[in-house]
């Protein structure tokens, strides 16, 4: 018989394994998938995995892995440092949000001007924005011990409504001739988040995802607030004896993650996607909780999450276009990463023992 | 910046030019929903298969479906005209700047892009009047319901949203002058659930027809949960829900557009143009009158579409006011393109504002 036995100690292989073997098997039944679907399985992953970084056309691919990547590590980033220590901000969608429109907010404000603070007001217009809005669930949980998770993702939703009402209204093109959306900010010099090397895909939003990967891998390892959230995580009681004081903490982490996806939120819309409009997020906020997870909520983890992630979808595009297979099959292969990687973590707490349990 | 961006583009269009060099035709599709929604992606995806069926072998096609606006639609278009297309259809308004950047760097690459306003050399834009469907609607409403209340789901309040209201409250008012409308601005094109809160709460409030600018079934399933309640298909037939609750439809029909446009393509006749098309080129259809309207009403709908048809008939013929009770259209005179490309006020009798 089959059972499984708790391990004395998490297993440190398996929890470095899991993610490499969760992409193995999630290869090998979207293969499955694939061919179930009349498709050349191997042709379909080669064309998702291989063909954005070494086809024909990768010059053009490889800068947009770091467009679709950035976002979503700098998102991850702010997200696990909460989830390490137990603060779920599910939010960080509508916090990315937020932060887009006060940065394009700020920036349009000055249109048409040219100067070159324009651009640093806008990023640092982000970041508070994303900022302010995670601090409604912080504050709330600090003091009426509200969930953050509930009040977090409702809170999407509203922002939601608030994107689509500046798309309708107060940021509307005024030259648009009444359709929705903003001036774009692409053609206008000071406000835009310019490739810093054309044709590299380098914005101002990877050096950020960039430098925030660093900054997290400094904090957890090399700094008492690092210490502190570790602590808080996988020892509550002996973190309030270390002498964390939780509220702070809360404010912290939910406040850093919120104002690092306004940023990833600014970047893109300053940047890649260049207007405020109604369908503005596309679920960087919801995707970055995967990467996150993915990623171990180590620094590095998520980097390559990050890319694995944009990897999936821009090899997905290609697919569907190439080999015309239904975003749905993409969307369910996308899925099963996380399916796996979440049943796989099993192994890194449990070990499948076969045959008769030992004396109980 | 100016000389890098030359370059760039430049290396594209090489690389297009050495993959570009088959003798069939490649026609590329960009959808923001999936072909399944079951209205405007779907319908845009029909035209695509005529297209297939009308040129075999001389054309390929290939679509990318559920595209989200922004930097992902610009790398799907890329992507195609790197793959060797010779034409690209981008079948959202949101893919308006995306399809103009991307069309500065394939300067071979002819692109169409729907219901958007900005053009280029190798970039058409194509939308089609559904004002004058809403007309048809608009009368038969009018004369089938018996709580003078007719309820109007509206997604965005975008032009093309407000003139459909006003067309169909305009030709209401004209066979029912007690007719009420009530509008509920769902802020969404496709979204089931919302949809049907909407149809629901507009049905409580008295409506008993239910006029619907959102492309899902859900409203026709609250409508038929219902009962005696009157609703039209949105984009697509949806005639799966005749003949009650759906009595008829407004048809968005691409095929004629895209294997005109193919054509133009392969002759090497192909133009940058601004097409707005409705019933009389057939890209505006009237899905068919079901025998729950009564037998005159068809009659006179039916007359009315033919008189689109033929030319004869503008849905907006004055005398018409607006809202705030100032002229707009003198008696006889019909509205100009223009004003209705950017309408953005309500006409006479409507209640509300329009949400800004």
């Amino acid at each position: 018989m089959i059972r499984l036995e708790k391990r004395p100690q998490p297993s440190r292989a398996w929890s470095l394994a899991t993610p490499l073997v969760a992409v193995l098997a999630t290869m090998l039944f979207g293969g499955v998938l694939f061919a179930v679907l009349g498709k050349d399985p191997v042709e379909a992953i080669r064309t998702i995995f291989w063909e954005p970084l070494f086809g024909e056309f990768a010059f053009y691919y490889r800068p947009q892995l770091l467009v679709k990547g950035a976002p979503l590590v700098l998102i991850a980033i702010g997200l696990s440092l909460g989830f390490r220590a137990g603060i779920w901000n599910i939010g960080a969608e509508g916090q990315y949000i937020i932060g887009a429109l006060t940065g394009a907010g700020v920036g349009l404000a000055f249109y048409p001007m040219e100067a070159f603070y324009i651009f640093p007001l806008m990023v640092l217009a982000g970041a508070l924005g994303g900022w302010a809005w995670a601090m409604i669930p912080a504050i709330l949980k600090t003091r009426f011990g509200t969930n953050e998770i509930l009040v977090s993702l409702m809170l999407v939703y509203v922002a939601e409504q608030l994107l689509a009402s500046m798309s309708l209204g107060l940021l509307k093109n005024p030259e648009g001739f009444g359709f929705p959306g903003s001036r774009n900010l692409q053609q206008y010099d000071s406000a835009h988040n310019a490739e810093l090397i054309a044709g590299t895909g380098m914005h101002w939003g990877v050096v950020a995802a960039l430098i925030a990967v660093i900054f997290a891998y400094v904090l957890l390892n090399r700094h008492m607030l690092g210490f502190q959230i570790r602590l808080t995580g996988e020892a509550p009681r002996a973190a309030k004896f270390a002498g964390v004081n939780p509220p702070r903490l809360i404010l912290f982490c939910l406040g850093i993650s919120g104002a690092l996806a306004g940023l990833a939120g600014l970047f893109e819309v300053a940047g890649p996607a260049g207007q405020v409009s109604i369908d503005f997020n596309v679920g960087y906020g919801f995707t970055a909780i995967i990467v996150a997870f993915l990623g171990r909520l180590h620094p590095v983890g998520i980097l390559l999450a990050g890319g694995l992630m944009a990897l999936t979808y821009i090899g997905g595009d290609i697919a569907q276009g190439n080999l015309g297979l239904p975003a749905a099959a993409i969307q369910v292969f996308q899925g099963m990463l996380l399916f796996f990687l979440l049943a796989l973590d099993l192994l890194t707490n449990y070990r499948i023992a076969i045959g008769k349990p030992e004396a109980a | 910046m100016k000389l890098t961006k030359l370059l760039t583009g430049a290396a594209m269009a090489l690389a297009l030019a050495t993959g570009a060099m088959a003798d069939t035709t490649k026609v590329g599709f960009v959808y923001v929903g999936p072909v399944g929604d079951g209205g405007w992606t779907y319908e845009h995806d029909q035209g695509r298969l005529a297209v297939e069926e009308a040129f075999g072998d001389k054309v390929e096609t290939v679509y990318v479906e559920s595209v989200a606006e922004g930097p992902d639609s610009e790398r799907v278009m890329t992507q195609m005209a790197l793959e060797g297309a010779d034409l690209i259809f981008t079948t959202s308004f949101g893919y308006m700047d995306p399809t103009i950047n991307v069309a500065k760097k394939f300067p071979n690459v002819k692109f169409e892009h729907a219901t958007g306003y900005k053009r280029a050399d190798n970039v058409s834009t194509y939308s089609a009047r559904f004002y004058e469907g809403r007309a048809v609607q608009g009368h038969i409403a009018g004369k089938l319901t018996k709580s003078n209340t007719i309820g109007y789901i509206a997604s965005y309040p975008i032009p093309e949203v407000i003139r459909g209201i006003n067309s169909a409250y305009v030709h209401a008012k004209k066979v029912n002058p007690d007719v009420e409308f009530k509008i509920i601005w769902a802020y969404t094109w496709f979204d089931p659930a919302k949809e049907a809160d909407a149809a629901k709460a507009l049905i409580e409030q008295g409506a008993d027809v239910i006029l619907q600018h959102t492309d899902s079934t859900a409203p026709q399933a609250a409508a038929q949960a219902a009962g005696n309640v009157y609703t039209f298909g949105q984009a697509s037939d949806m005639a799966e829900y005749g003949p009650m609750p759906r009595v008829s439809s407004i048809i968005d029909n691409w095929a004629p557009y895209y294997i005109a446009r193919t054509q133009a393509v392969i002759d090497g006749t192909w133009t940058s143009v601004d097409t707005w098309d409705g019933i009389p080129t057939g890209m505006v259809k009237i899905g068919e009158i079901t025998d729950a309207v009564p037998a005159d009403v068809k009659a006179e709908a039916l007359a009315m579409v033919e008189a689109m048809r033929a030319g004869e008939y503008h849905p907006f013929t004055g005398p018409l006011k607006k809202q705030d009770g100032s002229d707009w259209l003198a008696d006889g005179e019909t509205a100009d393109d223009g004003t209705l490309a950017g309408m953005n006020f309500y006409v006479e009798g409507l209640e509300g504002t329009i949400p800004q």
